[in-house]
């Protein structure tokens, strides 16, 4: 076969070389000059090693022997270093790399033409391979057919090199007037190391740097980590500040023109694998093609099989990463090892249980630490403790014993008391029977007392789940939710709008109406203080009645209950809060995730006001303000929000969105990403067999 | 023992397709290791009419359970769909599940006269009557309820699952990419608070004899999603081993029940088939 490769960087070399290796025809055409690069070092994992070991021995020797390696990471944060190890990496100057391709290349016989542009796909090859980039010219003259999107991604960040040689992936966290800047940075050779610096366009515009020359900017980052460098200086390398481009694409291959690397997808530099990504992606090609040496299609499919979903899991954790790095601000307020823990499981690709294998040392001390902290205890020296989730909590008052909790509705209470919560919340109750979902649906009237003596005498706290389901109210209570109940009572809500196109229209509530139903929330409050309730959580999410007054979804009023401020939610949270002495939960939804909707930044808002207004903890939720809301439902999709929540607003939180292992509930408290989990695993047939 | 149940589709979307094969093949799928019979649902298309086609089935079987998998609701109104399911459930004996989806072509929401920008709100609209309004609507014949799946991919459509459905119908791909969207599919069902478990389902494509003509006809049927075609061809089932993997695959990521999809209406595909997941 001959294969015309467009772009000399490592993708298309090793392509070339692997290609050659099976008698296949390569030429690669560079439009720069053999040494020219852009950045300084690559990193790689030992998985991205083994495969190239697998692939071409002798690169790989020569690779290897050049190699920086490391197993550390250093977080520089508030005066501390904290140093977490076990982490394998190595990296290689990049002119190095290309070096070593480039001759293996020429002695495999593959034909190397530099400083040469090449604009068009037309070739008599019978495989057009473009492996030019992010930037990738031959992309953009088939934008349509491979469904090609580029987006800015992340913070403004800037590419220097320094002959500072670290022994460690160094994070450097440094507050300024302006904001916050860090610094991404690893040793790739005996001399020299990269030193990226990052801040979020804000900060950056702040400090000025939008007008600042390149030489101004170097300076500027030179003497603002001058604690770290020392006499050692920043370089650069036509380091300016630049946009990270987020590249996808639908189809990598149209015809006989197919992406690989950067060409057909980039992936946040914080999680550092465009090389490895580019380069497995090579590997990956020339397999295909020995697979199907007849079929350019078949070959071309099977890689496109292969790599894109592998390529789509890094592009979700390279986009939560660079997401954690642009709101990295929020989580000064962390302690040094809890601030380390967040930032090392920011990409959601190691847990605290892969950290607990790799560096069981800062494992050890972040759960003693956690511990210690959770009963405001000092950390002893060598102290040991049991995994974060089975630390106590403290808060409004209580003391619960682990951060667990169960959500169930009534009748399987006593069964998740048993089950090992710290606290177990109730399903749904209305505080009256007209702000009932369904005809099935528990009232807070006076049978409580025995159920929460039965929940108490197997160890947990209870919570009772206290609302008014407004417009999601008079429903069937099977077949579905949301399915209006024939002949159902009457609805109210902040504006008459029903919940779907078949609900009942609700009626605007009127201020007596207001008054009414407040007085349901005060005296199902007091009567949940009578049954012994530990813990109220009251009702602001979802679209039910107080919720409905904090969307513009659903508050339409040009009274004085319109959406800001939400008087009338809010006048409940201060009249419950006057009766209640135990701990109040807001269930709150912090984005209603539809256009013209709630956002994060006004679901903070709210999660501020309503513990201005006595609640203790905010239990995070999202969607279903209106019943066309689009949720993500990725693992732990409520998470992210919950740190938000948790660390913007200074809140507790508790959060939930199907987390199904004790890792994930260990990772999220130990991070500081909320305080509780709602657990909830599947039930396994081990359990029955047991 | 498999916790999977295997079933088969029916030809019915394969152009060229009689009617004494498609009877035959519902005769004997009967008769085999089968769960369900399958049909898929397409109108501008050489394809018979997936409620026909389950009819058809329904009077030469008297076990196997029927399904559509997934039927494009919105091409129907809500009523006219309900008569099809309540009357493809009678003639049954109730053995019938209806699964619906909002479809992928924008050809037959042309022909069928029916707006595709609000195919999702269709579809709601439809799950919402079928679970309340049908009831009072003097729509027969009455029927025992209905397991109802719904499927699609977005986050809205997990969340209409959700709300209506008892489960999920999965579009077919990898197993790894059925058991994301499974865990997608429990993580709303805990979200709308539903009890228990989703139903889940997952379907995939077999040729044995004539992988070729099976792989042809999947580019044929799936060219209107350009490039995606040959990927979709690229995972047709070709021997006894790659189909036993693949229910393996299925079942390790909790499907209840997988639906395996004829690429070529011979009756030996069929026979087939049965030895491999027998």
């Amino acid at each position: 076969m001959r294969v015309s490769v467009v772009g000399g960087g490592p993708s298309g070399l090793y392509l070339a070389i692997l290609l050659r290796k099976t008698g296949h025809d390569v030429s690669v055409v560079e439009r720069n000059t053999p040494d020219a690069t852009f950045g300084w070092g690559v990193v790689f994992s030992e998985e991205t090693l083994g495969s190239l070991r697998d692939a071409d021995y002798p690169t790989y020797l020569e690779i290897t022997d050049s190699f920086a390696r490391w197993t550390s990471i250093d977080i520089h944060y508030q005066g501390e270093v904290l140093r977490s190890s076990g982490h394998t990496f190595s990296a290689i100057r990049r002119t190095h790399l290309l070096d070593i391709l480039q001759r293996r290349a020429r002695s495999l016989g593959a034909e190397l033409t530099f400083q040469q542009e090449v604009t068009s796909s037309e070739s008599d090859a019978d495989l057009v391979v473009a492996a030019d980039g992010s930037n990738s010219v031959l992309r953009k003259r088939f934008a349509a057919e491979f469904g090609s999107s580029v987006t800015p991604q992340g913070c403004k960040y800037v590419w220097f090199g320094t002959d500072l040689v670290l022994d460690a992936f160094t994070f450097v966290f440094r507050k300024t007037e302006h904001g916050l800047f860090q610094v991404h940075a690893y040793p790739f050779d005996e001399h020299t190391s990269t030193w990226i610096v990052e801040t979020t366009e804000a900060t950056w515009r702040r400090a000025g740097l939008d007008r600042m020359s390149e030489e101004d900017s170097m300076a500027f980052c030179q003497s603002l980590f001058a604690p770290e460098l020392g006499d050692h200086r920043l370089m650069s390398n036509k380091s300016i500040w630049l946009d990270f481009p987020l590249v996808r694409n639908e189809s990598w291959h149209h015809g006989n023109l197919v992406l690989i690397g950067d060409a057909a997808h980039t992936a946040h530099f914080s999680i550092g694998s465009g090389t490895k990504l580019a380069m497995e992606d090579a590997i990956a090609l020339a397999n295909a093609v020995e697979r199907y040496p007849s079929s350019v299609e078949q070959a071309l499919v099977d890689y496109e099989l292969e790599r894109q979903p592998a390529v789509e899991r890094f592009q979700q954790a390279a986009g939560d990463s660079a997401a954690y790095f642009s709101r990295v601000a929020s989580h000064l307020g962390l302690a040094p090892i809890q601030f380390a823990a967040n930032l090392l499981t920011r990409s959601g690709r190691i847990s605290h249980a892969n950290l607990m294998q790799r560096d069981p040392r800062f494992v050890r001390v972040l759960d003693a630490w956690f511990a210690a902290s959770a009963s405001d205890a000092p950390l002893v020296p060598g102290a040991v403790a049991p995994p974060p989730m089975f630390a106590p909590l403290r808060v409004g008052g209580l003391t619960l014993r682990n951060r667990v909790v169960r959500a169930v509705s009534t009748p399987d209470l006593a069964n998740a008391a048993k089950a090992g919560a710290g606290l177990v919340l109730t399903g749904f109750v209305a505080v009256a029977e007209d702000g009932r979902t369904t005809p099935d649906c528990p009232v807070l009237d006076d049978s409580w007392a025995a159920v929460v003596k039965e929940v108490h005498d197997t160890g947990p706290l209870i919570g009772v789940r206290l609302g008014h389901a407004g417009r999601r109210g008079a429903t069937r209570p099977s077949g579905g939710v949301d399915v209006p109940l024939r002949g159902g009572w009457p609805l109210v809500s902040a504006s008459p709008l029903p919940y779907t196109p078949f609900s009942a229209v609700p009626a605007e509530l009127t201020e007596a109406g207001m008054a009414r139903i407040r007085d349901d929330f005060v005296a199902a409050a007091e009567r949940a203080r009578e049954a012994g309730f530990d813990a109220l959580e009251l009702d602001l999410a979802e679209g039910y009645l107080l919720a409905s007054f904090l969307s513009a979804l659903t508050n339409r009023r040009e009274d004085a209950y319109g959406v800001n401020p939400p008087r009338f939610p809010l006048s409940v949270v201060d009249a419950v809060r006057a009766v209640w002495p135990g701990l109040l939960v807001a269930r709150l939804t912090i984005t209603d995730w539809a256009r013209g909707g709630t956002t994060v930044e006004q679901g903070i808002d709210h999660a501020r006001a309503v513990a201005e207004h006595g609640a203790d903890l905010v239990h995070v939720r999202a969607g279903h303000t209106t019943a066309t809301s689009r949720p993500e439902y990725r693992r732990g999709y409520l998470t992210t929000l919950s740190d938000r929540v948790r660390n913007e607003a200074g809140v507790p939180t508790l959060v939930g969105g199907y987390l199904t292992t004790p890792d994930e509930v260990n990772t999220v408290v130990a991070a500081g990403r909320a305080d509780l989990c709602l657990f909830d695993p599947p039930p396994s047939p081990l359990e029955r067999q047991s | 023992m498999l916790n999977v149940k295997v079933g088969v589709g029916l030809p019915n979307t394969i152009p060229g397709t009689s009617g004494e094969v498609l009877v035959e093949w519902a005769r004997r799928a009967d008769a085999g290791p089968f769960g369900t019979l399958g049909v898929l649902d397409r109108l501008v298309y050489d394809s018979i009419e997936p409620f026909a086609a389950l009819s058809a089935a329904a009077a030469v079987t008297s076990r196997i359970g029927l399904a559509t998998n997934i039927a494009i609701g919105p091409l129907r109104s809500p009523a006219l769909l309900a008569k099809h399911a309540l009357s493809v459930d009678a003639l049954s004996g109730g053995r019938f599940t209806l699964g619906l989806g909002v479809g992928a072509r924008r050809d037959d929401y042309e022909a069928a006269g029916v707006s595709r920008g609000t195919r999702g709100a269709a579809l709601s609209e439809q799950l919402a009557y079928l679970r309340g309004q049908l009831e009072e609507s003097g729509i027969g014949p009455a029927r025992p309820s209905i397991d109802l799946l719904v499927g699609g991919s977005s986050g809205a459509a997990f969340t209409r699952m959700a709300r209506y459905g008892d489960g999920y119908a999965h579009g077919g791909g990898p197993p790894r990419a059925f058991g994301s969207a499974a865990n997608r599919a429990r993580a709303a069902w805990r979200d709308l608070e539903r009890t228990g478990e989703p139903i889940l389902w997952g379907q995939g494509y077999f040729a044995f004899g004539d992988p070729d003509r099976g792989s042809d006809y999947l580019r044929d049927y799936y060219a209107f999603t350009g490039p995606f075609a040959e990927k979709i061809a690229a995972g047709n089932l070709t021997s006894a081993r790659a189909v036993r993997d693949f229910v393996r695959g299925y079942e390790a990521e909790g499907c209840d029940e997988l639906i395996l999809y004829p690429t070529v209406a011979s009756l030996d595909e069929l026979e087939r088939l049965a030895e491999a997941v027998s």
